[in-house]
């Protein structure tokens, strides 16, 4: 018989270990999946979860895709841990990325080794402008963060609309809407020659590095944690409520902004109507699969990109429908979400025969 | 770089693998893929699309291998899509959007002996060839078809972006009503998607508050039809037969073909004969086709529609024949002289007798 038992301490053991047993129930399920669909299980299991690593452009290509997750969702979980809710990283991404592209247009055609990192600048700047919004109105007028960083993610996404079919159109475009392509001075440097891998994913690990140092070792992270955890706790300390919610917006802005011109200037190399592809979203995914750590969220950044990326591979290789990956990603999510009970409670097994201890 | 050396020997490993995995697959089947931006379940453009492949494998059986990859966005992951099945051993592969062109472009530079048709653009390259449909010729039919059956001389006109593709067709159909009825007036709603039943739906009734009793899309739902049906006016079916949705108010439709073109390609690739070109073809290619005609019209309209679609495709009339004038009463095709397709092909102007101004 089973029972569930409530633990005296949350595990920490568990913390780590149940995101590897919610993979291995996805890889389970999906297999289950796939024979019911008549679908080789061995092949189609190790299409999404293999392939990816087995040629130097996939990996590449794994990059490319973890690169933004990684970065927003660090931003992210720092406002998180904090108990400050930015929803809205989609739309600081899409400004990042116009005000980011908005510079490389400014600059078209022309040399220089300032114009990359003036793009960064503006696209850090365009997504702090943007999460200043929910910050301001939050600490002014007490609105719900979550709902404004939510909707203004709309707005981007018109505005980008906008800017693409107006003022940033190509002018040798045949009235299509999307700006010209960058010039080679305003275009990341590539990892590989073979691969769009691009220079933001080492831009992605100084900021993990970063990342930790603040929340382990700097004061900031301390008060963070505080205020999530013991809000009352922080206010006796004299810590600023205030403060940690603009910090929080203006982190998570700042690197979904340097994000979204990072995509600009990496893959794409232009601005494109279509540029935000749901990044800013699927990063709350990834913030919470790595615990809001971290070294977990770049795991969980290339994990989810594996699964994109493997998603697409099973796509072509076995003509399975373009749900299979959101399927995967959806089974991911529940089974960690469902094997978070582990870590305050334990699974006890009584034999059959055993009686089960009756009264206290 | 450090990194780059680690890759490339995680590469030579992991090519090892890839090796054994491949083993002997070799056939001389022509291995034809297809990516789609939105899913085969649309029931219009990308369904039609789906049909040609269709239509290939009963073709050519098993001396082809078709895949496809649907609902890609035509964002940053596109160029992935298409490169995996260009390193996957795709001999010809179709990329059906507009927002696919860049991507085809830069995947095609890399995969030289790989064949690539682009569906609706106007980059080329040696291996890239690209392809699109007359519709304009399918709009000025029902253009002359709603001239004559409006009661109010209002026709409303659904559109989604300004580029030339849908301005040509709003002109087409503009001179097409006007030849026959000379007091028409056309109503135009922008509603910035190819894809939105809800907005589509919205903007119907919009134009139905506006007096509109002719209803044209050029949008991929069938709402625009739905909502027409309910309120008893007319409409036409876009991209395939929506006769189902609307019974009564489907005049007929603009049913995209392009199984010939498809089976043409697929067969020029065997034989060798395979070259990069631009195709545009129109009535006379069996590439547009008018879907039945309702029985429920008059029979004298439907037998001018008839008569219409018999001199496009003998060429006796050109939908854009001089005398075309602009909006400010600029000529630009002389009377008695034909249009060149650049001209077509980059249209941006409204020609005179529209009263709406182009949004920018």
């Amino acid at each position: 018989m089973l029972k569930i038992e409530k633990r005296r301490e949350p595990s920490q053991a568990m913390v780590y270990i149940t995101p590897f047993i919610a993979i291995a129930l996805t890889i389970i399920c999906g297999f289950l999946l796939f024979a019911i669909m008549g679908k080789d299980p061995f092949r189609a299991t190790s299409l999404i979860f293999f392939e990816p690593v087995t040629s130097l452009y996939n990996i590449s290509e794994l990059l490319v895709k973890a690169s933004p997750l990684i970065l927003i969702a660090l931003g992210l979980s720092m406002g998180f841990r904090a108990g400050v809710w930015n929803i809205g990283a989609e739309g600081q991404f899409t400004i990042g990325a116009v005000t980011g592209s908005a510079v490389a247009l400014a600059f078209y055609e022309m040399e220089g080794f300032y114009i990359l990192p003036l793009m960064c600048l503006a696209g850090i700047l365009g997504g702090m402008l943007w999460a200043a919004i929910p910050a301001f109105l939050r600490t002014k007028f007490n609105t719900n963060e979550i709902l404004v960083s939510l909707m203004l993610v709309y707005v981007a996404n018109l505005l980008l609309s906008v800017l693409v079919h107006g003022p940033l159109r190509d002018p040798d475009g045949m009235n299509f809407p999307e700006s010209r392509l960058f010039s080679d001075s305003a275009l990341l440097p590539l990892l590989m020659e073979d691969g769009r891998a691009h220079i933001g994913f080492l831009v992605a690990l100084v900021f993990v590095g970063l990342a930790l140092f603040i929340q382990e070792r700097h004061m900031l992270g301390f008060q963070i944690k505080v205020t999530g955890q013991a809000a009352r706790a922080a206010q006796y300390a004299g810590f600023s409520s205030k403060k940690m919610v603009w910090v929080s917006f203006m982190i998570s802005g700042g690197l979904a902004g340097l994000a979204g011109t990072f995509e600009a200037a990496g893959p794409v190399g232009q601005l494109v109507p279509t540029l935000p592809a749901g990044y800013g979203f699927t990063a709350i995914i990834v913030a919470f699969l790595g615990r809001l750590n971290p070294i977990g969220i770049m795991l969980g950044g290339l994990l989810i990109a594996i699964t994109y990326i493997g998603g697409e591979t099973a796509q072509i290789a076995l003509t399975l429908p373009s749900a299979t990956t959101s399927v995967f990603q959806g089974m991911l999510l529940f089974f960690l979400l469902a094997t978070d009970i582990l870590i305050n409670y334990r699974i006890k097994w009584f034999g059959f025969f055993k009686p089960v201890a009756k009264g206290k | 770089m450090k990194l780059r050396k680690i890759f490339s020997w995680t590469g030579v490993a992991l090519s090892a693998i890839m090796a054994l995995n491949n083993t002997a697959q070799a056939e001389d089947k022509l291995k034809v893929g297809f990516v789609y931006v939105a899913p085969i379940g649309d029931h219009g453009y990308t369904f039609q699309h789906d049909v040609g492949k269709k239509a290939v494998e009963a073709e050519f059986g098993d001396k082809v291998e078709t895949t496809y990859v649907e609902n890609v966005p035509e964002g940053p992951d596109a160029e992935r899509v298409i490169r995996q099945l260009a390193q996957g051993g795709y001999d010809l592969i179709f990329t059906t959007s507009f927002g696919f062109m860049n991507p085809t472009i830069k995947v095609a530079k890399k995969f030289p002996k790989v064949k690539f048709e682009h569906a609706t653009g106007f980059k080329r390259a040696k291996n890239v060839s690209t392809y699109n449909i007359r519709f304009y010729e399918g709009r000025y039919v029902v253009g002359k078809m709603a001239g004559r059956m409006t009661k109010t001389n209002t026709i409303g006109y659904i559109a989604s972006f300004p580029i030339p593709e849908v301005i040509r067709g709003i002109n087409a159909a503009y001179l097409g009503a006007k030849s026959v009825n000379p007091d028409i007036k056309f109503k135009i709603v922008w509603v910035s998607t190819w894809f939105d039943p809800g907005k589509e739906a919205d903007a119907t009734k919009a134009l139905r508050d506006q007096g509109a009793d002719v209803i044209m899309q050029h949008t991929d739902s069938a709402a625009p039809i739905k909502i027409a049906e309910q309120e008893g006016v007319k409409a036409v079916g876009q991209a395939s037969d929506m006769i189902a949705v609307g019974p009564n108010a489907q005049m007929t439709a603009l049913v995209d073909n392009w199984a010939p073109y498809y089976i043409a390609r697929t067969k020029a690739a065997m034989d060798g004969t395979w070259k990069s070109e631009d195709t545009w073809g129109g009535l006379a290619s069996g590439m547009l086709t008018m879907a039945p005609y309702n029985k429920n019209l008059p029979a004298e309209v439907v037998a001018e529609a008839k008569a219409t679609e018999e001199d496009i495709k003998s060429g006796k009339i050109h939908v854009f024949q001089g005398p075309l004038v602009k909006q400010d009463g600029t000529v630009v095709v002389k009377e008695g002289e034909m249009p060149d397709d650049g001209m077509l092909a980059g249209m941006n102007f409204y020609v005179q007798g529209l009263e709406a101004s182009l949004p920018n």
